[in-house]
């Protein structure tokens, strides 16, 4: 047994679980500052003032003290558990729609390598050749949260909000799982490492060859399955806040939190794989492993580790970027129906989709072998 | 049942794909929260129990009570229980005592109004017989930190009436013109 735990080994370990810390606590505070971001801006866009009573010592920081006040609020209220309802489901519910969130984080590359000595640290928790499937396996499991949520309550409205939410994220699945072929056939890779990787070429010398330049239909279809699966306005008659409250509707407490906290985590998630996929990732453009190199042969050349900061920046930008942008769109469309909602998944959605499926293969093949 | 049938008016292609209108509304969304977040200061929220508009002197809005004074200081008052019997929300609570110097054969030890449950229907000031209420203080009752700060004493109550106000006497002439007009209606009946 001795042999195989190494010292080597140890720090392996060591510095996966220190990627992981800072991984989770980056994504659970942006998570949290997205509640407060939400509202604020909301607020601003309707030119309203938005929460700025929260204070520390008379210090408000434009209402950012918010999300804390949320918490303490959130942990003193009731834990209520109605009489009917299954407890153990009820229990397991919130949970099961916290983890399948936080497990894509582990497929997430927020940076190509650290260098320190001879140690190479790749920034990322865990590539897996085929982590873009992966990714598509697991979100689909934050279904279970949903709709065992709402059944175990034993609650009508819970139970309508749950089917309402089965039929929408099974049938968005589709389409998210169809508009992400084009990009593993233009960049031949099931690894979100590899696919971020060869976004760093550049296209006729100026244009970045991100997914958003190769695959834009692809990518407005990302984004709207997207926020379908994050079941938010427009696609949020699952909850339909002024109807039916949804799946969570008796819950309370830190379990209600739970299920809050999903839904902004899910947005984080959501931004960092659409930045991965469709933005480029960490990549800046003109940045490689050694410094800058713009066309006409301007070369400045950075410490690697400074490279990898800039680019690690550079992801956190993009996916706060997609954050706002998911926020701007919640706050902007109105709601579906639910028959405007199938149809535009099953007619809309899907058969365009395919066609993106269809006629990236056909330009790849005419093009030649591929790439 | 009747069936109506709205001709809505036929979408055009770009309209029925939504993308360009769904951009559209972004940017208009878009150009409000960035016009708001540079420049915070054009947004119109008064932040309230900081900072009041000022209510117009022409107001007529029924506001916080006042008890009148007469000429020597003391309330108008007569502790006759009028507005406590009129006030539908049960909120006044008056406690008289008697005066033998005085011209007034009553006077309130203790009058209390509690806010909380005061609905500003203006019962109070139509009821009282001395016109010695009034609700012209143009001063519109806010929250409090306790049920105990919404009650207005005697003392509170006396202390925006630094000199006897002329204002809330018009309650009263409406009232005795509407008596008188009522009298006369019944004369003319008969």
């Amino acid at each position: 047994m001795c042999e195989i735990i190494t010292k080597e080994f140890l720090l392996e370990i060591a510095i996966i679980f220190v990627k992981i810390g800072i991984l989770f606590g980056a994504v659970m505070a942006l998570a949290g500052i997205l509640t407060w971001a939400e509202r604020k801006m909301s607020a601003l866009m309707q030119d309203r003032v938005g929460p700025n009573r929260a204070s520390i010592f008379g210090f408000s920081l434009w209402g950012l003290f918010h999300p804390a006040a949320d918490g303490i609020k959130m942990v003193a209220k009731e834990d209520f558990v109605p009489d009917k309802a299954d407890k153990v489901l009820f229990t397991l519910a919130p949970m099961l729609a916290l983890v399948p969130v936080f497990v894509i984080l582990a497929f997430i590359p927020f940076g190509d390598y650290l260098q320190i000595g001879n140690l190479k640290i790749q920034l990322q928790i865990s590539d897996l050749p085929l982590s873009l499937f992966l990714f598509l396996a697991i979100s689909s499991l934050a279904i279970y949260g949903a709709f065992l949520g709402g059944w175990s309550a034993k609650n009508n409205f819970g139970l309508l909000g749950a089917v309402r939410a089965a039929a929408q994220m099974i049938s968005y699945e589709v389409v998210l799982g169809l508009t992400l072929v084009g990009i593993i056939l233009v960049y031949g890779s099931g690894s979100i490492q590899e696919i971020v990787k060869k976004q760093g070429e550049m296209l006729f010398g100026f244009l970045p060859s991100w997914g958003i330049v190769y695959q834009f239909p692809a990518f407005i279809l990302f984004l709207v399955a997207a926020v379908a699966e994050n079941k938010r306005t427009p696609f949020d008659i699952v909850e339909g806040e002024s109807e039916i409250i949804g799946y969570f509707v008796e819950y309370s407490s830190m379990r209600f939190a739970m299920f809050m906290f999903s839904e902004f985590a899910e947005i984080v998630v959501v931004s960092m794989i659409a930045s991965a996929l469709f933005l480029g990732g960490w990549q800046v453009p003109f940045l490689n492993e050694t410094g800058f190199a713009f066309p006409g042969g301007i070369l400045i050349t950075i410490n690697h580790n400074i490279v990898a900061l800039i680019q690690t920046t550079a992801f956190a930008g993009k996916t706060v970027f997609m954050a706002w942008l998911l926020l701007l769109i919640r706050w902007t469309l109105p709601r579906f129906r639910f028959d405007q909602l199938m149809k535009l998944c099953w007619k809309g959605l899907l058969p365009l989709s395919l066609a993106n499926i269809v006629l990236t293969s056909a330009i790849l093949q005419w093009l030649g072998s591929g790439k | 049942m009747k069936i109506t049938k709205i001709n809505n008016r036929n979408l055009s292609f770009a309209e029925k794909i939504y993308l360009s209108e769904i951009v559209k509304g972004m940017i208009v969304t878009a150009r409000h929260f960035f016009a708001n977040l540079f420049h915070p200061s054009r947004i119109i929220t008064v932040q309230y129990p900081e900072k009041k508009i000022p209510l117009s002197e022409a107001a007529r809005f029924r506001t916080r009570h006042r008890l009148k004074k007469r000429k020597n200081g003391d309330a108008k008052c007569v502790a006759c229980y009028m507005c406590q019997t009129a006030c539908p929300a049960d909120c006044i609570d008056i406690e008289a005592g008697e005066k033998e110097e005085s011209i007034a054969e009553k006077y309130p030890v203790k009058f209390e109004i509690d806010l909380s449950r005061c609905v500003m229907c203006g019962f109070c000031v139509e009821a009282c017989p001395e016109d010695a209420i009034a609700m012209d203080t143009l001063i519109i009752p806010g929250g409090a930190e306790s049920r105990q700060e919404l009650k207005l004493s005697l003392e509170s109550l006396l202390l925006d009436s630094a000199e006897t106000s002329e204002r809330g006497a018009v309650n009263r002439r409406i009232s005795a013109m509407s008596m008188q007009n009522a009298e006369r209606k019944l004369k003319n009946a008969k």
